[in-house]
């Protein structure tokens, strides 16, 4: 009787451990709904071994544990693929994000550049450096071009 | 267009050019990995050899300062991609670089300087002579660029097979010195397929069943020039069984599209 009771707990276990990844939105629904019908069957067939019992007879396995490894292994082959599926087109929209960062990066490069370049550079910056020097200028008359290497 | 935006039809490809116009010029596009080494004579190499061609590093998460070293060079652009996503996914962004700035033609050259950008006017001409993606070739009768062993078998049996498939002789398809023309460009900035091997072998494929010409042209792969190439020898037997998947696979794809689903 103790397996019985390991193996309701356990598949209680699983059950609210999804429900609580799902409430905390640490899981999506897409990837819990298989979770979810896992352990609800999970703990059906534990609650009432005599269900799993007739149930695998009727589909003709001799072993009951034979019904149960099959449902499992076929469960677990479509969240692998359904998880490679995921992992695949994650891979190729991180890559293309990779590229449109780089894109992006040589375009926002290019344009300080552009804007260090064709602003008014002269007028302005030498207005600046003058404004600058001016008060340089006051302070120590002679050195006024040392401090204006901002202006280079 | 609905959706899904392939296959694409010539018709299909000859409106999207006009709609871009085809003015413009051609674009070198340089994927980089880890070249501190080498890029800078082929940068130097490149713009004397033919000047006032855009050059495009694509610095492919590189740790050793190839992006600054471009920068500093003055004489190309450079497109740091965040991490390394291998020659297909660098190319990929090199062919989107092209196509929104309106080049009319992409030709793809080695940082290490294998390729003798001497020979890009040539490619060039072969595109401007109607072919949409020219492959400089080795082993067509040119040069004397040997390839040990096993290798070497692969890579007659992926050229003969690719032969076959495009309908045109092609001696060297895993030549990563090659011209694309507008139209191409267009197709390659959509799926230039980024995974191993995808960028020479499967963009073949991919080149062929948008109704691309396709073409070689003998060239002379000189010795890398400095640093280390990315394969090593004897990973070939590994080399040969993933070339006939990728070939495989590229045949079998049917062009049903992975992303934007
Ligand atoms: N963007 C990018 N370029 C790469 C990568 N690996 C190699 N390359 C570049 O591809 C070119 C050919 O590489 P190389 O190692 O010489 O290959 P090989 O000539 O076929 O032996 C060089 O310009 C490399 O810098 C990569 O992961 N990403
Ligand atoms: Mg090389």
């Amino acid at each position: 009787m103790t397996t019985t009771i390991i193996g309701v707990l356990a598949a209680f276990a699983v059950l609210v451990l999804t429900v609580e990844l799902l409430r905390r939105r640490a899981l999506r629904e897409k990837y819990a709904v298989i979770w979810l019908v896992v352990s609800l069957v999970a703990v059906v067939f534990t609650v009432f071994p005599g269900l799993l019992l007739r149930v695998s007879q009727r589909l003709g396995f001799q072993i009951p544990a034979n019904f149960v490894f099959a449902i499992a292994a076929l469960v677990l082959l479509v969240v692998g693929m359904q998880l490679s599926l995921e992992v695949g087109r994650l891979e190729d929209r991180s890559q293309r994000l990779a590229e449109e960062v780089g894109l992006l990066r040589h375009d926002i490069e290019q344009l300080r550049r552009e804007l260090a370049g064709s602003a008014p550079t002269e007028p302005v910056e030498l207005s600046h450096a003058a404004a600058r020097d001016d008060r340089d200028d006051r302070a120590a008359d002679d050195d006024g071009d040392a401090g204006g290497s901002a202006s280079g | 267009m609905s959706g899904a935006h392939r296959p694409w039809t010539r018709d299909a490809l000859d409106s999207a050019l006009v709609e871009q116009g085809h003015g413009g010029r051609a674009l070198v596009v340089v994927p980089a990995w880890n070249e501190a080494e080498a890029l800078p004579a082929v940068l130097v190499e490149l713009s004397s050899k033919i000047p006032g061609v855009d050059v495009l590093v694509v610095d492919d998460g590189s740790t050793d300062g190839t992006a600054d070293l471009v920068r500093r060079s003055g004489t190309a652009s450079v497109v740091s991609l965040p991490f390394n996503v291998g020659v297909g996914g660098a190319m990929r962004a090199g062919f989107l670089y092209a196509e929104r700035n309106g080049y009319r033609a992409v030709v793809q050259c080695d940082a290490d300087g294998q390729h003798d950008p001497a020979d890009i006017a040539r490619l060039l001409a072969e595109l401007d002579a109607g072919l949409d993606v020219v492959i400089g070739a080795r082993f067509a009768g040119v040069g004397t660029y040997q390839v040990g062993g096993f290798r070497r078998i692969a890579m007659k049996f992926l050229a003969s097979s690719l032969s076959r498939i495009t309908g045109t002789r092609l001696t060297d398809v895993t030549s990563g010195f090659r011209a694309s023309s507008a139209r191409a460009v267009a197709v390659f900035a959509r799926e230039y397929p980024p995974e191993y091997l995808g960028d020479t072998i499967e963009s073949l494929v991919v080149a062929r069943r948008a109704g691309l010409s396709i073409g070689q042209l003998p060239v002379e792969l000189r010795e890398r020039q400095g640093g280390t190439p990315s394969q090593s020898s004897f990973k070939s037997v590994i080399y040969l069984g993933r070339a006939v998947l990728v070939l495989g696979l590229a045949v079998l794809h049917r062009g049903a599209g992975k992303d934007d689903a």
